[in-house]
């Protein structure tokens, strides 16, 4: 088994409003050191298979088109080998 | 003319977009459910609104790979009328038939009223039967209508007089109070570059009738029927 993992998160140049408020939230509660927040997302996979860059190849194409949309997003895809139970 | 109008697991405005077309400007509609791969000749495609699969991921991301869509991308590439509605156009842009992107309101609220816009283009299909200029009242209901594409996207977008409709205030000033959403230039609704795919966050189905409050949507509908050269 494969288990990876896909950060998605606004581009810096995107205005984000959920990270605008969390960050006005933050500091609201006493924490003024906080300067920015950014609101992404975080999709966990698990594969079939061992081949680990096959497995890159093959998610690097769902990212692009399904899991982010390049216009306003970019993603960091990491794949690790699952531990055997 | 002959209609489809889509039908996705949880499209919600399917059935008013149905209910003009057929009732109150007598054409000939059927729905085409997602999993269909035909348009069935359709001359004209609604995308309606509403939230296809739970808006999960990104508005429009799961609905843009439904069996339907390679049946849509074809019609447009044909040059038939394709017409997003809300979610419509959250679709219509994630598959790529339209530019840019719509991201949160930059409120954070969902918005449920009625704003008015500027007929920005009246040389379309889409807005013959409208003045350039003029103001109407139409309802929004969205959280994610904030209009998002890059600088270039945009200036092109002017130039080539894809924008068709812009928010502005009641006396037509496409002003920051006017924008409902934040929309980058008060972005209400944009066509592709050849003017066949149209995408707008209001609802000019809900503001067909007199009873409706506002029936400032119904031209946009007639808009396409005289261009088709079809008489009602």
């Amino acid at each position: 088994m494969i288990r990876a993992q896909v950060i998605v998160r606004p581009r810096k140049s995107i205005f984000d409003p959920q990270g605008d408020a969390v960050c006005r939230a933050i500091q609201h509660l006493g924490v003024s050191a906080v300067k920015h927040a950014h609101v992404g997302k975080c999709i966990e996979l698990e594969l079939e298979g061992e081949d680990i860059d096959q497995a890159r190849a093959q998610l690097e194409t769902i990212c692009q088109d399904l899991l982010s949309n390049p216009v306003i997003e970019d993603y960091v895809l990491t794949l690790q080998p699952a531990d055997k139970k | 003319m002959r209609w489809a109008v889509i039908q996705f697991p949880g499209s919600n405005c399917d059935q008013d977009a149905f209910h003009v077309l057929k009732n109150v400007l007598g054409q000939e509609v059927s729905y085409v459910w997602h999993k269909d791969t035909s348009l069935n000749g359709a001359d004209a495609v609604v995308v309606p609104g509403g939230f296809s699969y739970g808006d999960y991921l990104r508005c429009g991301a799961i609905a843009r790979f439904s069996p339907i869509m390679p049946a849509v991308k074809e019609a447009a590439a044909q040059g038939k009328t394709v017409l997003g509605i809300c979610n419509g156009f959250q679709i219509l842009c994630e598959a790529g038939l339209l530019p840019g992107v719509l991201v949160r309101n930059t409120s954070l609220h969902f918005r449920c009223e009625t704003i008015t816009v500027r007929v920005e283009n009246p040389a379309s299909r889409f807005t013959s039967e409208y003045l350039a200029g003029q103001v109407l009242r139409l309802p929004i209901a969205h959280g994610e209508g904030h209009y998002v594409a890059d600088e270039a996207t945009l200036d092109a977008l002017f130039q080539n007089k894809q924008v068709l409709f812009s928010y502005c205030d009641a006396q037509g000033r496409t002003t920051p109070e006017g924008n409902p959403n934040g929309s980058q230039r008060n972005i209400a609704g944009i066509t592709n570059r050849a003017g066949n795919v149209l995408g707008l966050m209001p609802h000019p189905e809900r503001a067909s009738e007199k009873i409706l409050g506002s029936y400032d949507g119904l031209a946009l509908f007639q808009s396409i029927l005289s261009s088709a050269k079809v008489t009602i």
